[in-house]
């Protein structure tokens, strides 16, 4: 439609305050008195709390007190929760060991918090924490899922026997081995999703504000979900009753799923302000950031694909260990289940599938969503085979796959999913006329004559997002509703102000969501503002991950604005004297259709406030609400391809061809849209490539710093190039299907595959850093 | 970091003046070691002397024989020195290849050979050209100056000048960075000296810190060309094994290194 409306590559709005430096985040809160926190962390991944001496550090200049977890949980402040239940194929629940705010008696990890001092400076605090002397009796640590399944291994919890958490299943076992036994070929691999560290740029923060006088408590914080931050702090941690919270998510720079979690310094500065009667800021440094932030992925997989004689796909078998850490972080259980399992279709016809998974603690922080979310290992696993299967068939990994492709929708899987629509065919062909798939022989030639190896690989990835109707996640176990809300403010003078439940931390919403609003009303996205992030203003949201702001956040504003319109329409009608169904609305005017009569969109909004020549009986003011429950999840699709050059002396990879190809169905932004795809494949290549998590035997975090652990940089990355098929989403009203992880979900194979193809050597786990490629090429052991 | 006392040096004479007076005191250059570590409380000296303001300590001169690069040179001048790039062209290719632009602007010659970081790239020029390191009592030679990772022969208040590099008649550094830090994995510089002999020393590699390739140089001395490294073996004996790289994969990024720095040279 308009300039500004949906489709538009509009400039963001929120862009100017950010690159101005006027971003007003968590940290940059300050109110009259506030104290500031340092936590006592415990620099063992194993071990006991004997004793906790704090006087010394009373005695420090500036220190109002040194908490401990002894009297957290004497104050009766709640164990940190999972928010979804998954049951083991025996039927019994998940083994949660109890997880307090500060550990009252055992730590678990490097970083885990064992008290708290609370000073007027930061430096104050950090100094006095320093003389709290904490004396522990050290236990033997268990870091990764081998270690902790061993039968001599420590035991971690007394919940949770063996360390294990649940050992889940999904499919069709029966089914699934029937297909085995008739297949002409079996491919078999053995799998491993590298840990990655979240790192957004901005750190997690926390003012909480107790004020005595209404007995009230308010929380700043890096949260992307302030709602559910509040109904969690709120029903299971006894902070204050929701009525008495108020949470403030800010300008948050970024989240990746690592902020949506309500972690134990929230509540322990919430907690500890009522106690001191002050306002309390933490900011986590960097170095916390690594240490105690929700670490991502941590998969490892044994997974086996029956073929027929004709390379048709008859089942899949996988069996995942899931790293979950010491504790069971808010969603972890769900990430490896299912978001994870219920995806090992991909793109591909599979007629049985059969998945167990265990997950298994470990002495190492704890696990849980991070961009892409159990999809990129679910992606990882099933491109990784479909690419060493043509290999061992000697087809072309183009051919293996369209020959697999799902061509018919809706289509049901084995594993849950009901598919609504999509076109696999025209997102490859896209791709390889991008890529030019056929001059790739050449472009290798000439590669190899320069001296570099020259590799090609593909990923055909699918991902469910818009998570998603209520009743069917609280069917699988899920303790909240996914739906969204929104409300549609209009103001007398024809501005208009959206509420909503999502929260902006990087995806431009104060943008795509005006354009909305100016693609309905025909009004610039100048006249509309969005309000997030605060429960005092929105009514209740359930916050942005897994790609939903679009599809379910923008759904609740249609829902929302469709009210509005049916409202301004009849008022419009009445004032011009027309009938209802003769207004047209055009350029922020409405029109009477065949007439020259016509009044502008401030004039209908001034007549609802004026109230009066309204229709009989109509209340003033123009202002709705909605909610939106999804019906099904999402499904956006693509592929990606990747073409590297490989230096053979140094085992340096470079990717110098990367096209993705994807079907988010509609763009609201197709400007934002390549911005999320950008840095979606950044942080994919980053896994591939860089990001290499290392913790030693004993549960020390090697890779603590960015001296060893390896974002992916500018000069890392290609020029993307982006592409799009479009098959819209018939589940809700604007055909959205999300574009905020496919880049992180889709990437890591296709870097994987093409590394395998440039060296002829199929065993590469992520991340193919110089070292392990080199010893690859030449025969070596990698580095330990 | 915790509180420290801040003060700038006027001359060199202030400066040991003030180090006298101080308990337990720390020459600050460019800060782009020294005040990370303090951050990180890892150091924490009672006062910092600021040396970047002594108007002798920065500058760089040049005669036939020799390049001397005062102590508090920027990388980033050093870089950018027309003197340098006519002179040893290796080792202005060598500071633009330090860190990034902020920390090139900050950092200096003389902060990056006092802290010997082990992967730093400086050491491998001053070690394979023989620089000397020409402080306020003395000058010390490569070779005795650079003591294991983290240690030289600097005394505790003593301060570096300069640092005379010869101008040898070949030169180049070939580093390789750790993907993460981009310090030195490995990073090596071969020098054909104008009397003939050559000296190749790597940085990123060592146990000790930056070190010599005597087998290397016999094969360049007889055949100054990369080819002539094609066959000779790197011990990975007494090299660094860790996270990013094992004892093995250095030995073979020094030979590789090795040949595209001569190669390089031309
Ligand atoms: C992000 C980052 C990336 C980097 N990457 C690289 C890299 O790729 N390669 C590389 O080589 N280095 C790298 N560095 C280090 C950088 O080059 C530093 O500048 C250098 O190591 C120290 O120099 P400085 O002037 O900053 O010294 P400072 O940090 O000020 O001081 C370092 C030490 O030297 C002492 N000192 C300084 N000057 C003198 C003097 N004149 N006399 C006696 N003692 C003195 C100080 O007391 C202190 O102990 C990097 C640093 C950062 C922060």
């Amino acid at each position: 439609m308009g300039m500004e409306g949906i489709g538009q590559r509009v400039v963001r709005k929120e862009d100017k305050r950010f690159i101005t430096g006027k971003g007003k985040y968590t940290d940059d809160v300050k109110l009259v008195g506030m104290t500031h926190a340092h936590f006592v962390r415990s620099p063992h991944a194993h071990a006991k709390v004997v004793s906790i001496d704090s006087a010394a550090a009373l005695a420090m200049p500036g220190v109002i007190a040194v908490l401990t977890g002894a009297e957290l949980v004497a104050d009766r402040i709640g164990n940190l929760i999972c928010g979804w239940m998954v049951h083991s194929k025996d039927g019994s629940p998940m083994k949660m060991g109890a997880y307090p705010a500060m550990a009252p008696e055992t730590v678990r990890y490097v970083g885990q918090a064992v008290a708290v001092v609370i000073a007027e400076t930061k430096n104050q605090a950090r100094d006095a924490a320093e003389a709290v002397t904490v004396e522990y009796e050290e236990l033997p640590a268990a870091t990764t899922v081998a270690a902790a399944l061993a039968s001599d291994a420590p035991q971690l919890h007394p919940e949770a026997p063996g360390n294990r958490v649940y050992e889940w299943s999904i499919g069709d076992k029966a089914a699934t081995e029937t297909a085995f036994s008739g297949a002409a070929h079996v491919v078999s691999m053995d799998i491993t999703n590298n840990r990655l560290v979240p790192n957004p740029m901005e750190p997690r923060s926390a003012v909480a504000n107790y004020d005595s006088g209404d007995d009230a408590l308010t929380l700043w914080t890096t949260s992307q979900n302030p709602h559910v931050a509040r109904l969690v702090l709120s029903a299971f941690y006894n902070i204050a009753p929701e009525h008495k919270l108020r949470v403030i998510a800010p300008d948050v720079g970024g989240g990746f799923g690592s902020k949506i979690y309500i972690y134990p310094e929230e509540i322990v500065c919430l907690w500890a302000s009522r106690k001191v009667n002050r306002p309390i800021k933490w900011t986590s440094d960097r170095t916390e950031a690594f240490l105690t932030d929700a670490h991502g992925r941590d998969h490892v997989s044994k997974a086996e694909m029956a073929f027929d004689a004709d390379h048709k796909i008859l089942g899949l078998r996988v069996h995942t260990y899931a790293n979950f850490g010491a504790y069971m972080s808010l969603f972890s259980s769900s990430v490896p289940t299912y978001l994870y399992a219920t995806l090992l279709s991909g793109q591909y016809v599979i007629p049985a599938i059969y998945a167990e998974v265990d997950g298994v603690y470990t002495n190492t922080v704890p696990v849980d969503a991070y961009r892409g979310a159990g999809r990129p290992e679910a992606t990882y696993l099933l491109e990784r085979m479909m690419e060493t299967a043509a290999r061992q068939f000697g087809l072309d990994p183009v051919d293996l796959r369209r020959k697999n492709f799902i061509t018919s929708f809706p289509y049901q899987t084995p594993v849950i999913m009901t598919y609504d629509a999509g076109d696999y065919n025209a997102s490859l062909d896209a791709a390889l006329k991008a890529i030019d798939y056929a001059g790739f022989p050449a472009r290798k030639a000439a590669a190899a004559a320069r001296g570099k190896l020259r590799g090609i690989g593909f990923s055909c990835y699918i991902e469910a997002c818009g998570i998603a109707p209520s009743k069917a996640v609280g069917s699988l176990g899920a303790g909240v509703g996914l739906w969204e809300s929104a409300e549609v403010r209009v103001n007398p003078v024809g501005t208009v102000e959206v509420l909503t439940g999502s929260h902006s931390h990087g995806q431009g919403h104060e943008t795509t969501f005006a354009q909305l609003i100016s693609e309905r009303l025909g009004i610039g996205i100048d006249q509309v503002s969005i309000v997030h992030g605060d429960t005092d203003k929105v009514q209740f949201g359930m916050g942005t991950y897994g790609s939903r702001s679009g599809a379910v956040g923008m759904s609740a504003i249609v829902k929302a604005m469709d009210k509005v319109e049916a409202k301004a329409r009849k008022i419009a009608a009445h004032l011009m004297e027309a009938a209802e169904g003769d207004i047209v609305i055009e350029g922020g005017e409405f029109k009477v259709a065949g007439t020259d009569k016509k009044m502008p969109f401030a004039l209908v909004a001034l007549a609802a406030y004026t109230g009066h020549n309204l229709p009989d009986g109509m209340e003033p003011g123009l202002k709705e609400g909605a909610f939106y429950d999804p019906t099904n999840f999402t499904f956006p699709a693509g592929t990606y391809v990747c073409e590297v050059e490989i230096d053979a002396d140094t085992g340096k990879t470079e990717v110098v061809n990367f096209v993705a190809a994807d079907d988010f169905g509609r763009m609201i932004n197709p400007m934002i849209v390549e911005g999320q795809v950008h840095g979606g494949l950044a942080q994919g290549i980053g896994q591939a490539l860089l990001e290499g998590t290392v913790y030693s035997d004993d549960g020390q975090l090697m890779t603590a710093s960015y001296m060893d652990y390896c974002m992916p940089r500018a000069d890392d990355l290609p020029s993307f190039d982006l592409h799009h098929t479009t098959t819209l989403c018939p589940g809700n009203p604007l055909g959205i299907k999300g574009c905020g992880e496919a880049g992180a979900i889709g990437s890591p194979p296709a870097v994987i595959n093409a590394i395998t193809d440039a060296i002829g050597h199929n065993d590469m786990s992520m991340p193919a850093t110089p070292a392990k490629v080199w010893a690859a090429i030449h025969g070596r052991a990698a580095a330990e | 970091m915790y509180a420290t006392n801040f003060s700038r040096a006027a001359n060199l004479a202030d400066a040991s003046a003030k180090m006298g007076a101080a308990t337990d005191g720390k020459y600050l250059a460019g800060g782009q070691t020294l005040i990370p570590t303090m951050k990180q409380r890892l150091a924490a000296p009672s006062d910092l002397i600021d040396l970047t303001r002594i108007p002798d300590l920065s500058g760089i001169k040049a005669d036939a024989d020799t390049v001397t690069i005062g102590a508090a040179t920027r990388h980033y001048d050093v870089a950018t020195s027309a003197t340098v790039r006519g002179a040893i062209p290796a080792i202005a290719a060598l500071a633009a290849g330090i860190g990034d632009p902020a920390v090139r602007h900050m950092g200096t010659i003389g902060g990056s050979i006092a802290n010997n970081d082990p992967a730093a790239d400086y050491p491998a020029a001053v070690l394979a050209l023989g620089a000397g390191i020409i402080t306020d009592k003395r000058t010390i030679f490569a070779e005795a100056w650079f003591q294991g990772m983290f240690s030289t022969a600097l005394g505790t208040d003593e301060i570096v000048k300069a640092i005379q590099f010869p101008i040898p008649a070949k030169a180049a550094y070939a580093k390789f960075p750790n993907p993460a830090s981009r310090y030195a994995l490995a990073g090596v510089f071969v020098a054909k000296m104008k009397n003939g002999s050559v000296r190749v020393a790597a940085t990123g590699v060592g146990e000790g810190g930056v070190l010599r390739f005597p087998a290397l140089e016999a094969a360049l001395q007889a055949n100054w060309s990369a080819a002539a490294l094609a066959n000779v073996a790197v011990s990975p004996e007494g090299l660094l094994s860790d996270i990013h790289g094992s004892a093995e994969y250095r030995a073979n990024l020094v030979n590789v290194m090795a040949r595209r720095a001569v190669a390089a040279a031309g």
